[in-house]
């Protein structure tokens, strides 16, 4: 249990970090179930929110708690869920549906290692392309990748942010070094809270889904005096209600995704470290990048140009970022607990400029900055 | 007498249901109900599944959620909670409530959350072509069980009685006044209510099982109806056949949303967000 974030300093978890993050984001629901490594997460908010007037549910299994944040969300309520790996996979139908209905809300996966039950208690990054693909059809999603406890802080209020102002589900991808490491936060004295956009104008001539330039719709909450409206998972038109013409349909699943593309330089953001005059560039996120951080330092001190590209939103994709350095360095090392998901991204975003080479590991331990040193002289 | 079109989306008629579907005679029993209490429209949140009976949401002209497939209650439940001054009703199939959705209705029911569930219950997975369900009767045939289910069939009213429901009917299309009344008084049960609504389809149901046309097959509902007061002298095959109706359980237990207020007030927080 965190005490109350009363004081600008704390040492905490990524996990709790998440949870008052959360709070920060002004969170007034969140709906989970237990799983291993994301249940303080749950724990946490179990006991800050009822003191908020918010709302801590429960619920029966994974999926009722995705259907309980939409639902959450659409009576106006900021909602979250956390889960690992399997609840990541149950919930996958309903992030969809609220990619489509365009529902804001946050889903926290603290990464274990997979496929399947896995390894519960050890980290992996081996959820980066579900992040992205898990749910089916074209949909956009939002994906942001803290790499440490105070990231995770910074990150989650971002992930609300980014939801709110895009009607989008933003999922944030903690691994399990950055859910039970403990350190420092810092919390900012000013924080920048985004609310969604009401509509703005009345109930009479108000449709929910409509085409804007910004690409995303004013959106009224259930409740809301003269707003009726209808939400609905089937392909639908300005109106919100379902439509089977072409027209209409492909306007509609070109709007959703168009809306990321559009505003795509607000929400995707890098941090760089010793890229300036790189001749080699490691390319790492989460838990991952702090040893490659290291592991470039010393590079640094035994005289290699290394630096680190490192990707705090995961999707969509820092695909110029990547492009550009990769007409700068002749190679970019991509260290990743998982099979190579993210290099081959970078691989396609490098278009042949430079050498990819991925440094894989999923045997459940973290890869270390001499793995990735070794490469780097290797490379 | 209703002024139904005071409630519906007119523009989007006609209603996608079958010629003799039942479903419609819900609906209308639904508005009635709500004009009887007096609601006001912005107050309601209407929340269903995926089927023939969650296309329900899309004709009234309340805050209507057409969810993911038996997933309507998950959805509920977040509403509820954020809102506990709407009045939500969940629009249901026996598909979509008790089989994809199993897990959630019972747990619903078990925590005692002030929702009203009107479960549509046609014996069939309508919308996708007439597949078995967990309500189709043994022996009745399905696209999925050419030549009978065997598999015994749910009682959705002991089920949801077991699981803690406050309030459980059962009622049939072939009474269209008795089964507004029950629904009336699910909605203004404080806690979990269900009502069970027989519906034929003749379309899916009806023509595999030569149950006949629509009328014939409300006149079975009809024959088969048997008052709760009255089950106690039928015989268990008696029993088997018939369709019982009635109140099952109207108890009072504390309800989820008032139990969570009470928390709110004791960890110093102030609760829900109220209307805008």
């Amino acid at each position: 249990m965190s005490a109350r974030a009363e004081s600008p300093v704390r040492v905490m978890s990524g996990n709790e970090a998440c949870a008052e993050g959360a709070l920060a984001a002004r969170l007034r629901f969140f709906a989970g179930y237990p799983i291993t490594p994301s249940s303080e997460i749950a724990e946490d908010l179990s006991v800050r929110l009822p003191g908020v007037g918010g709302v801590f549910l429960q619920m029966e299994d994974e999926i009722a708690a995705m259907g309980a944040v939409i639902g959450a969300s659409l009576a106006g309520a900021k909602a979250m869920t956390a889960t690992s790996g399997p609840g990541f996979s149950l919930k996958q139908e309903n992030i969809g549906f609220a990619c489509m209905a365009e529902v804001p809300c946050v889903i926290v996966n603290v990464q274990r290692g997979g496929p399947s039950t896995g390894l519960p208690t050890m980290p992996a990054q081996g959820d980066v392309m579900q992040a992205r693909w898990g749910t089916h059809g074209d949909h956009p999603i939002i994906v942001l990748v803290p790499n440490s406890v105070a990231e995770t802080y910074e990150l989650t209020v971002r992930a609300f942010n980014l939801s709110e102002a895009y009607r989008t589900p933003v999922i944030l991808l903690l691994d399990e070094i950055i859910a039970h490491v403990n350190e420092k936060v810092h919390f900012p004295e000013k924080l920048e809270v985004v609310d969604r956009k009401g509509p703005d104008e009345p109930p009479a001539t108000y449709k929910p889904y409509r085409h804007t330039p910004d690409m995303v719709p004013p959106m009224a909450t259930y409740g809301r005096a003269g707003y009726r409206f209808h939400v609905t998972g089937l392909a639908h038109d300005d109106t919100g209600f379902p439509t089977n013409d072409p027209e209409q349909i492909d306007k509609l699943n070109r709007r959703l995704n168009g809306k990321l593309d559009l505003h795509r330089d607000a929400i995707v953001e890098v941090a760089r470290h010793d890229c300036d005059d790189a001749e080699l560039a490691v390319f790492a996120y989460g838990s991952v990048a702090r040893a490659a951080h290291q592991a470039v330092r010393e590079a640094r001190a035994k005289g290699i140009r290394a630096g680190l590209l490192r990707p705090r939103t995961l999707w969509p994709f820092a695909d110029r970022e990547v492009r550009e350095l990769a007409g700068r360095v002749r190679t970019i090392v991509v260290p990743e607990m998982n099979l190579g998901q993210m290099a081959h991204e970078v691989e396609w975003a490098a278009r042949g400029a430079c050498r990819v080479i991925p440094l894989t590991r999923v045997d459940g331990l973290p890869i270390s900055p001499a793995q990735i040193l070794g490469m780097i002289e290797k490379a | 007498m209703t002024e139904y079109a005071k409630y519906l989306r007119l523009e989007k008629f006609p209603l996608i249901w079958c010629p003799g579907c039942g479903d419609g005679i819900v609906l209308k029993a639904i508005l009635r109900a709500i004009d009887n209490i007096g609601l006001n429209k912005d107050e309601i949140c209407m929340v269903s599944g995926i089927g023939c009976s969650s296309r329900t949401t899309g004709y009234v002209d309340v805050n209507t959620l057409h969810t993911t497939h038996g997933r309507a209650l998950t959805f509920a439940t977040g509403v509820k909670m954020a809102r506990p001054d709407l009045n939500v009703i969940v629009v249901t199939g026996d598909g979509d409530g008790t089989a994809i959705g199993g897990n959630h209705f019972i747990h619903a029911a078990r925590r005692n959350i002030d929702l009203t569930v009107v479960l549509y219950n046609n014996w069939i997975y309508g919308m996708t072509g007439g597949q078995v369900s967990p309500a189709t009767p043994v022996g009745k045939k399905a696209s999925t069980a050419v030549l009978g289910s065997f598999e015994p069939n749910f009682d959705i009213v002991a089920l949801a009685s077991g699981a803690g429901a406050t309030f459980v009917a059962r009622e049939t299309v072939a009474r269209p006044v008795v089964l507004e009344k029950l629904i009336e008084k699910a909605i203004r049960k404080k806690g979990f209510s269900l009502v069970e609504v027989m519906t034929p389809c003749p379309t899916t149901f009806g023509r595999r099982n030569k149950a006949g046309d629509a009328v014939e097959m409300v006149e079975f509902l009809k024959e088969h109806s048997v008052p709760l007061a009255r089950a106690g002298t039928l015989t268990a095959e008696q029993r088997d056949e018939a369709i019982v109706t009635g109140v099952f359980v109207d108890v009072d237990r504390p309800e989820y949303t008032e139990q969570y207020a009470r928390l709110v007030e004791k960890c110093g927080g102030r609760p829900a967000a109220r209307a805008v």
